[in-house]
């Protein structure tokens, strides 16, 4: 009997140990937007240092809805926290990663980038207010391109999203009657169309209706080598979706005058800013209870912007420029502290 | 040990109901009776009503059983009576595995196979015959999709065959065959053996495996988010984009913030309950009807 209690507490001691000596882990939830970039950031650093990171893709509301009742070490949402929501949940913010979101139509003859389209124009034809192809808001954009008259089949996104929220912000920012109407949401109350699940359901769909019209991530209209649209920015110039033009939205982004890196960076200025460009953010507890999680987790974004960016850019991302990651670690480090209000990770 | 078993399961039903019923008491203290009654689904100025959810779960069902109830009957009839023997384990055993595919991958072959095939050939073709009609005319109008309530419908109807074709088999196996026999001595066609013997002495049955397949409809929520268009709105064509409730809940509830956008998502799932509930019900008041009626 005594025997057994020995070699029970012995087992118990063994087992505590050996978890403790496998360090903090790190468990994230949020934005499926960033997953695929989070699982192969996630695999190198494994491979790298050893330590293991859990994310969950279960919606930006869902992450954020977990990091404040503190069972995740970080959250990753879409739609930035306000300032006054983080400082009520005491939560630190920062832009990780980028992408951008594109226009793409189904229109016989009309290739790739042949088509412009402006946020007005695309407010007007989600608001079921420009119906055919060939109405003279379009015609008067796209001179050179034979339009025909064929009735827009509007799609967008069924599922609550931080694509739409994101996409729906830029449309109010460019449309009065798109603010006063639909407003922004990462689900809104669609005036018009037809709804598919996911960034793949909208690619189907458009890709399966002539005359449809929608918006997906970039990558997803990379890799289904859609007919994308280009769009005319806040600098009135005409711009192609591609990595440079999303950065140029991201680096003249005013990032150092936004309180806690709240900035949407759609309709940014910048004659080759992409008008529609979205990040994913990250959100941590700037009094962590588990300080050990959470050095752990900046530690593995610190890497992420080290190393991670080519990773990203073969996914079709977008790495954040160097002056906001300067921005950023200096944020940690300010911010994220201990019980004692020391840093809990110094970036380099 | 038994005893605890069955009160167990009304335990959690009960536990079921009450949390559903917490959950949604904010939507109907802020909405009333109105969260039944209006179509407007707005997030951004947190304004909910269920009609357009309600709508389309009960349309999509009906589209499913006028579809799949002929057609599963009339398989079942056939294996029953009318197949070659060597047939009969084969075909049965094909229905039966249509029950088994997962619900996901119904969603994506309608969304990839079914929806384009639909828009192409079978939609035009509707709006063309009908449109001359009044009242069809409006039913099927529109633009072709492709996506829509009657794709979900169609779905729908090729899910809940194999449930309504098995039972309705499986029933009409149990007819005795001294009954058939009498009735073929008298003269009797296949036809008349089948309408006036075979589906007198199985209506319980069959009505059984109808409603079984009934709740699979109404409750079915993958493939009919797939393929049903999503829109929260009512219309009178049953070609144009819907939604049903258990769409709407799988949608919105991963990015649902706020408390009253949450609990009108579980207000949702409170009266997709109590429709399944009064189905279910309706079923069981009408086989004891029948059953009296047998006994006088």
């Amino acid at each position: 009997m005594k025997l057994d209690k020995l070699l029970c507490a012995a087992v118990i001691t063994a087992a505590v140990s050996m978890g403790s000596a496998n360090a903090a882990s790190i468990t994230g939830a949020g934005s499926t937007f960033a997953y695929p970039i989070l699982a192969k950031w996630a695999d190198a650093y494994r491979k790298e240092t050893g330590n293991s990171l859990n994310y969950q893709s279960i919606g930006s509301g869902g992450g954020i809805k977990q990091i404040e009742a503190n069972t995740v070490t970080f959250g990753a949402t879409d739609a930035p926290l306000t300032v006054k929501d983080l400082d009520a949940n005491g939560l630190a913010q920062w832009p990780q990663i980028m992408g951008g979101i594109v226009p793409v139509v189904n229109l016989d003859g009309v290739k790739p980038g042949e088509l412009v389209l402006d946020g007005p124009v695309l407010a007007q034809i989600y608001l079921g207010k420009i119906t055919k192809w060939d109405d003279a808001a379009i015609v008067k954009l796209n001179p050179k391109v034979k339009l025909p008259s064929q009735a827009i089949a509007v799609v967008h996104r069924s599922d609550g999203s931080g694509t739409t929220f994101n996409y729906t912000n830029y449309l109010s920012k460019v449309s009065p009657d798109w603010k006063s109407t639909v407003g922004e949401n990462a689900s809104v109350q669609w005036p018009v169309g037809l709804g598919s699940k996911g960034n793949e359901g909208v690619a189907a769909g458009v890709g399966q209706t002539k005359g449809a019209i929608g918006y997906v991530e970039y990558a997803y209209s990379k890799q289904n080598k859609m007919t994308y649209a280009n769009m005319i920015n806040a600098d009135g110039k005409t711009v192609s979706p591609t990595s440079e033009s999303f950065q140029a939205a991201a680096a003249n982004a005013d990032w150092a005058h936004a309180p806690g890196f709240y900035q949407i960076l759609t309709n940014e200025p910048g004659a080759t800013s992409w008008p529609i460009t979205a990040s994913t953010f990250m959100l941590i507890h700037k009094k962590p209870s588990d300080t050990a999680a959470v050095g752990e987790a900046l530690k593995f974004f610190d890497w992420s912007f080290e190393k991670g960016t080519k990773m990203a850019e073969e996914l079709d991302y977008i790495p954040m420029p160097a002056s906001v990651v300067t921005l950023i670690k200096k944020t940690w480090t300010a911010d994220i502290v201990d019980a004692q209000g020391k840093p809990i990770y110094a970036a380099k | 040990m038994t005893q605890i078993a069955a009160i167990a399961v009304l335990i959690i039903l009960g536990g079921v109901i009450a949390s559903l019923v917490s959950g949604s008491i904010p939507a109907f203290k802020a909405f009333g009776f109105d969260f039944i009654t209006t179509e407007t689904w707005n997030p951004v100025t947190d304004k909910f009503g269920a009609l357009a959810s309600i709508s389309g779960t009960i349309t999509t069902s009906i589209i499913a059983m006028v579809i799949a109830v002929p057609i599963g009957i009339g398989v079942a009839i056939f294996l029953t009576e009318l197949c070659p023997p060597v047939l009969r384990r084969p075909l049965g055993i094909a229905i039966e595995l249509l029950a088994g595919i997962p619900s996901i991958i119904y969603g994506i072959w309608g969304l990839f196979v079914l929806a384009p095939f639909l828009q192409q050939y079978i939609e035009p073709a509707l709006i063309g015959t009908f449109a001359n009609i009044p009242g069809l005319s409006s039913v099927f109008a529109g633009p072709p999709y492709g996506i829509g309530t009657f794709t979900a419908g169609f779905v729908l109807a090729i899910m809940v065959l194999p449930f309504i074709t098995s039972i309705s088999r499986d029933v009409f196996e149990t007819v005795p065959p001294v009954l058939k026999e009498a009735a073929y001595g008298v003269g009797s066609t296949t036809w008349e053996v089948v309408w006036n013997v075979v589906i007198p002495y199985t209506r319980v049955g069959v009505i059984g495996g109808v409603m079984l397949g009934l709740g699979r409809a109404l409750g079915e929520t993958m493939a009919v988010t797939f393929v049903i268009g999503n829109a929260h709105r009512i219309s009178a064509s049953i070609l144009a984009p819907g939604t049903t409730i258990s769409a709407t809940i799988a949608n919105e509830f991963t990015e649902a913030v706020g408390d009253l956008y949450t609990s009108s998502l579980i207000a949702l799932g409170l009266i997709l309950f109590v429709i399944t509930f009064v189905v279910l019900a309706f079923a069981r008041l009408m086989l004891m009807r029948i059953e009296s009626k047998k006994g006088v």
